[in-house]
């Protein structure tokens, strides 16, 4: 219990509190550098805890034979492929500095092995991802825009006017309404929409937020909220 | 089986065809023709421009590279036009990356802006990539009270203390000018939250971001945020900004956001012709099962 709940506890309540108050007090700033250090040093971590989760889930699937398992040997595959090229630093030619020192050259290099992977591997396919999303979004343009209401008509209206006036459509549709009509230009609309009405709509939902974060910081720091530390619930 | 539900029942792999047309034929007609449409600046977009215009030669400039290979067909022309216009203004560029793969965006940039058409800029010198640190928030923290802290050592691996580029800098604070490129978190809005806003006053920032981070961006214009550039439209006015101003025979690789908006037109084109094609019919079936 104690190592579980209270030291992570302090740990969070102290570093929190000192982060915080640095901010305002010039003698502890350093301290709450520390403190920032310390979190990049655990992010840093992080991705080797990352990187055993990874490895636990997909291997307990493929023993189970979960659906879509062979899935999982492919990415297992790919980790360690890559793994291995970039920490052995396969292929890597020595650096300039040290050309005696075999593992003084860095990996990512375009002519190396784990260089081929990521531009050969990695930036096409994540691209091909990426690229993906216009035909889903053109599907559901046709299937799931719907004018039901009201709220969704306006919406639809307002995607109208952004989709034309972010393209040269706007220019050629609305290009001749003369000077003192040309707030209503498409172009113009559309900058019009994004600058004000999202803009007051998004900053409401900002403060909104930074005052729950505020709220929800505060009770971590004081050690209400103790969900963080999993199990759920509260003191 | 009527009409009306024939299409509505349409396979979607039609549509797929269609989008995939859409998108497809405007690249082979740029590609053929050269043509791009004419582009006017917004204010947003100009701002960037002119937020960089207005350093004088020599200043150190940080470039964040917050995105990765899955955003660069929308985020790498306005990079591009980004590290143009400051090799041009002869700033000097200091490049990092809060995403694992954004050093490696970095590098590509450099290699295709600097090395190719800036040959006498020197590493370490008038530029460098400092590469990718993990930490998000926490190296921003890092960053505003020791810079080198954060990030000791370049991409090449040598030792920032020794590079004369960085010859009295302290904190993220001695950069007068902020430009981040970014897919997402960490990226913009973590950029105005804790550097721009604790930097009192001293450090002035542009962002240049995806269309779906774009709407969240605005509300940090032009306060927080000098200037904006929203996807692939606002890299397509900046490029024709920073072409104008430079003149001359502008080669393929700076004008790639405007060679972009043409497949842009008739995918909006095609969305929209579809959610039009789409309500008429929910509307004809809604009427037809009231009569």
């Amino acid at each position: 219990m104690m190592l579980t709940r209270a030291i992570p506890l302090w740990i969070a309540v102290i570093g929190g509190m000192v982060m915080l108050v640095s901010a305002f007090l010039k003698p502890i700033e350093g301290l709450g550098e520390n403190f920032a250090d310390a979190f990049n040093v655990i992010a840093a971590i992080a991705s080797v805890l990352g990187a055993g989760s990874l490895l636990k889930s997909n291997l307990s699937s493929i023993s189970r034979r979960d659906a879509g398992w062979g899935y999982a040997v492919l990415v297992l595959f790919t980790f360690i492929i890559t793994l291995v090229f970039g920490l052995a630093k396969i292929g890597v030619h020595p650096s300039h500095d040290f050309p005696t020192a075999a593992f003084s050259g860095k990996q990512e290099t375009p002519d190396t092995p784990f260089g081929w992977l990521y531009e050969y591997a990695m930036v096409p396919l994540t691209s091909t991802m990426f690229a993906l999303l216009a035909f889903y979004v053109a599907s559901a343009a046709f299937r799931a825009f719907r004018a039901k209401n009201l709220e969704a008509g306006l919406l639809l209206g307002t995607a109208f006017i952004v989709l034309l006036g972010r393209t040269f459509a706007g220019v050629v549709l609305t290009g001749w309404l003369p000077e003192w009509a040309s707030g209503l230009r498409l172009e113009n609309l559309s900058v019009y929409i994004m600058q004000v009405f999202n803009t007051a709509g998004n900053r409401a939902i900002i403060i909104g937020i930074a005052l729950g974060v505020a709220a929800t910081s505060l009770r971590i720091l004081l050690g209400v909220d103790r969900s963080w530390m999993g199990g759920g619930g509260q003191s | 089986m009527n009409m009306v539900d024939r299409l509505n029942a349409l396979d979607r792999r039609w549509v797929f065809l269609l989008m995939g047309l859409a998108v497809a034929v405007p690249i082979l007609w740029i590609g053929i023709t050269g043509n791009t449409f004419p582009e006017t600046p917004t204010p947003a977009a100009a701002a960037v421009f002119k937020a960089v215009e207005d350093q004088p030669e020599g200043t150190r400039v940080l470039v964040a590279f917050d995105y990765d290979p899955a955003s660069a067909g929308e985020l790498q022309p306005m990079a591009t036009a980004l590290l143009h216009q400051c090799a041009q203004r002869k700033l000097k560029i200091v490049c990092i990356a809060l995403w694992p793969l954004g050093g490696n965006m970095a590098q590509q940039t450099i290699a295709e802006v600097i090395r190719a058409d800036y040959p006498a800029m020197r590493e370490g010198e008038d530029f460098v990539n400092l590469g990718y640190q993990a930490g998000n928030e926490g190296v921003m923290k890092v960053v505003l009270t020791d810079f080198k802290k954060a990030f000791p050592v370049d991409a090449r691996g040598q030792a920032t203390a020794d590079l004369p580029i960085l010859q009295g800098v302290q904190t993220v604070k001695d950069f007068p000018l902020l430009l981040n490129v970014s897919a997402g978190y960490p990226g913009s809005k973590e950029w105005v939250q804790y550097v721009v806003s604790a930097s009192e006053g001293k450090v002035k920032m542009v962002a240049g971001c995806t269309g779906v981070q774009s709407p969240q961006m605005y509300p940090y214009f032009p306060g927080q945020l000098a200037g904006i550039l929203g996807a692939i439209k606002g890299a397509a006015e900046y490029e024709s900004l920073v072409n104008q101003s430079i003149g001359g025979d502008v080669a393929p690789k700076y004008r790639e956001a405007q060679r972009r908006m043409a497949p842009q037109l008739f995918g909006h084109l095609l969305m929209v012709a579809l959610i039009v094609a789409g309500n008429t019919l929910f509307f004809m079936g809604r009427k037809g099962a009231r009569a």
